[in-house]
């Protein structure tokens, strides 16, 4: 099964209150993966910084890795995730260091202004250990996972991120996920999970480095790409949505003048502002679509 | 309505699904407790299936999946849309949905009516064994896969594949048909067809509104019925 939601805003005045409206639609999902959850959330970022989202055990000590780290390195603990902000001609060094240094610790996400967060467990008790209600920005994407292709773990568990500020989320399998990882391999994408969605993330990612936009990366997966999946996929700007085309998984869209919103089912959707009034539809199989804050 | 007839209101913001169906399944034949209306349905599951009784529910929003399913003697109108597999497996009885339809409407469903005002998504009438179902827009790519019996009358267009592998029912489309699935023809419009289509639209409250004579007729080229032995050697 596995649930999908996505809240795109167009309406500033709402973007303090995103992680409210998102953790309210990743909570009505908990009967469709109620293994693990993650989120991304696009906040606030200077162009010239990167955000590293970082993972490490239960009770490690983020603060002592930032002083290690030097140069007065910025840190923001939340649980078992930190995000670490470095200016973006250090983020070779600073990865770098933190494999020397600090090996047990994980960069799950980077970019100037995605975060990402996952971890096993409720979904609604995953958003409220990261404190999801409380985050502002302009778009997020969030996951609940019920496990088919790999095992219940953290690092099984989406969104996947593969490349700078972009994140994907999945609801399906894919059959043909080993050929296109060794493929990707050899196209010196690094694939770190055994996860199939973690595949499609890479693939895209490499799409986008051989200069494709996100949509035609999207477009570019309907060939390569073999198996059942709906994708949500996060970047910078905005979001985008695809369907496979036999489209068995499920997927209903709102859009109004404050917001795009994407839930595997309605229910994701029923609490959001102005939900009676807005236009509902469900994606079309094989069709790419996509929001973006630049074009808005 | 009559004197005699009872109303019902059923506020499911604060009510659970599981108390409205067992009110619901709780209902005899003869009962005057006939209409029975839901607010705050915000696409819940399972909303008013495995009805047997002769009465209406008027559902006022979206509803989830399965809406209605296994339906029997009951009329069920649902203000807004539905999720996947509206009326699934009904028997007899009315189905009404005012917005769009999600996959699988109809699916399997023996007899009644199933009209959806607006769109209807995948696989619509999927294993049709009875039923008519009329949707007032366009159905999605392999609508009435496998159907058996019954009619789907679609006043918009198909998508890919209708009627694939389809064993008999009738299938009447104004629209465009985007393809045809295996062994899917177009047959000829008679009047006793283009007379069938002015019924069930009638069934649907459409009637004078459309002519009948703007569809065209699909059905079973018959040629899957039988094992051909030319694929023996395939075994």
């Amino acid at each position: 099964m596995c649930g999908i939601v996505g809240l795109f805003l167009k309406d500033k005045a709402l973007e303090p209150k995103l992680g409210e409206m998102l953790s309210g639609m990743l909570g009505t999902m908990c009967g469709r993966g109620p293994d693990s959850a993650g989120f991304a959330v696009y906040g606030a970022g200077e162009s010239d910084e990167v955000k590293l989202t970082l993972r490490a055990a239960e009770g490690y000590d983020f603060v002592g890795l930032a002083a290690k780290l030097g140069d007065g390195a910025e840190i923001l603990q939340r649980a078992t995730h930190a995000v670490l902000t470095v200016p973006s001609a250090d983020e070779a060094d600073v990865r770098a260091k933190i494999a020397a240094l600090a090996p047990e610790v994980t960069v799950v996400g980077a970019g100037s202004r995605m975060e990402l967060y996952k971890e096993v467990g409720m979904p609604t008790d995953v958003a409220v250990r990261f404190d999801l209600a409380k985050m502002a920005g302009t778009h997020g994407i969030a996951h609940t996972r019920m496990a088919t292709e790999s095992a219940v773990t953290t690092n099984g568990a989406h969104p996947f991120s593969t490349g700078l500020d972009q994140c994907l989320v999945h609801n399906g399998s894919l059959s043909n996920f080993r050929t296109v990882r060794r493929n990707l391999e050899r196209a010196g994408v690094t694939i770190q999970t055994e996860n199939d969605s973690e595949v499609a993330a890479g693939y895209l990612t490499w799409r986008m480095k051989e200069g494709r936009s996100l949509g035609e990366a999207l477009e570019d997966s309907l060939d390569d790409l073999d198996g059942f999946y709906t994708f949500v996929v996060g970047t910078e700007s905005g979001f985008g949505v695809l369907r496979d085309p036999i489209a068995c998984k499920p997927a209903v869209m709102a859009e109004t003048d404050q917001y795009v919103a994407f839930g595997s089912e309605y229910r994701a959707l029923a609490g959001l502002p102005g939900i009676e009034n807005a236009k509902i539809f469900e994606p079309e199989p094989a069709k790419v679509y996509f929001w973006d804050r630049a074009a808005a | 309505m009559n004197a005699s007839t009872q109303s019902h209101s059923f506020d499911l913001s604060t009510a659970k699904v599981r108390d409205l169906n067992a009110a619901l399944h709780a209902l005899k034949e003869g009962s005057n407790a006939s209409l029975w209306r839901v607010s705050n349905p915000r696409g819940l599951h399972a909303l008013a299936a495995g009805l047997d009784a002769p009465v209406t529910v008027e559902i006022d929003g979206p509803v989830g999946y399965y809406c209605a399913g296994m339906n029997k003697q009951a009329t069920v109108i649902v203000r807004g849309n539905a999720g996947v597999g509206i009326g699934e497996n009904m028997m007899s009885g009315r189905i009404e949905v005012e917005g769009d339809a999600s996959q699988a409407a109809g699916a399997t469903a023996h007899g009644g009516l199933l009209f959806i005002r607006g769109q209807a998504g995948a696989r619509c009438g999927i294993s049709m064994k009875g039923v008519d179902i009329v949707v007032g827009g366009s159905v999605g790519h392999m609508s009435a896969f496998m159907a058996q019996a019954g009619t789907l009358t679609v006043l918009g267009d198909a998508g890919e594949a209708l009627g694939d592998s389809i064993y008999e029912a009738r299938l009447y489309v104004r629209g465009s048909v985007k393809s045809l699935g295996a062994d899917c023809v177009e047959k000829e419009m008679r009047d006793e067809h283009k007379a069938q289509v002015f019924e069930k639209l009638k069934a649907a409250g459409l009637e004078g509104q459309v002519d009948p004579s703007e569809f065209k007729r699909y059905g079973s080229a018959r040629t899957l019925y039988h094992f051909h032995v030319d694929n023996a050697s395939a075994y």
